[in-house]
């Protein structure tokens, strides 16, 4: 007896603290983590889905799957890059790595 | 009854640490509380029927992703430390821009759907199904991975690109290419 909406608010808060961890917080690694809480805050919005309006065909639980797997591999792609930032410049506070910049 | 008693519970976890993951300031108590927050989710997924997801999720996340963000932090070391302040300059910016798309989406939500339980047609509970449907979704799920009308073409690009990320995540890392190029 749970509605789809309860799922879909949980998940909509969810993304918003993530959202909130990627704007404000200064080290890479916490940035990184902002993202996996959104990509989780999706997966739960994919599956409710799934469960609430195609429980008989597998779409959601398929999407869900590739979430799953991409995340994967950005958080390892993400975590090699920041170790090898820290390695070359010592700090992985997002502020100090403007290389680019001017 | 208990399934709503049980989706609190998990909701007030789930929220509490993720609020924690982006507060705190010692970023390794933060992964553990990001741990916290991906057990949350299998439960969702537990609660939705979905027990190949949440068990996916607590071998992908739980096991691997949580691993890599804790050797990450312990391979920072000098960021662990808990004099700095853990945000940067726009904090309070941040905040009214996520707190404005909260409010935004729980519009969005509540007058898409009902927010009281009950009333099936307006998703006021999860439809019933046969138990053998919600049985066999893993069985569909995969033959859906392999049929050239289903996901064959993403499945196959998904197995590429862990590779392609596998040894892309190798050659960064590599501290001897860092040396040669230095």
């Amino acid at each position: 007896m749970i509605p789809l909406s309860w799922y879909l608010i949980v998940s909509a808060i969810l993304f918003c603290i993530g959202l909130y961890g990627v704007l404000s917080r200064r080290n890479a690694i916490a940035i990184l983590m902002g993202v996996e809480l959104m990509l989780n805050a999706v997966n739960i919005n994919l599956v409710a889905f799934w469960r609430y309006l195609t429980p008989d065909r597998s779409i959601g639980l398929a999407w869900a799957t590739f979430v799953l797997s991409v995340a994967a591999a950005e958080a390892a792609v993400g975590l090699a890059m920041i170790i090898t930032v820290y390695r070359r410049r010592d700090s992985v506070v997002a502020e100090e790595l403007d290389l680019m910049k001017n | 009854m208990t399934q709503q008693v049980i989706f609190i519970i998990l909701s007030v976890v789930l929220i509490v640490s993720a609020i924690l993951v982006v507060t705190l300031r010692n970023l390794f108590h933060a992964a553990l509380a990001l741990m916290a927050s991906f057990l949350g989710v299998a439960g969702y997924y537990v609660l939705l029927e979905a027990g190949f997801l949440g068990m996916a999720q607590l071998l992908v996340y739980i096991g691997a992703i949580s691993i890599l963000i804790i050797f990450a932090v312990m391979m920072t070391r000098r960021l662990m430390q808990t004099i700095e302040t853990p945000f940067n300059s726009q904090p309070i910016v941040g905040l009214l821009g996520a707190g404005l798309l909260l409010v935004i989406l729980i519009v969005v939500i509540t007058g898409l759907y009902s927010v009281t339980p009950g009333a099936e047609s307006l998703l006021g509970m999860a439809p019933p199904v046969e138990p053998v449907i919600i049985e066999s979704s893993v069985a569909r799920l995969g033959r859906a991975f392999v049929s050239a009308d289903g996901f064959l073409l993403p499945f196959i690009l998904i197995s590429i690109l862990l590779l392609a990320a596998l040894v892309g995540s190798i050659y960064i890392a590599w501290p001897k290419h860092e040396e040669e190029n230095s």
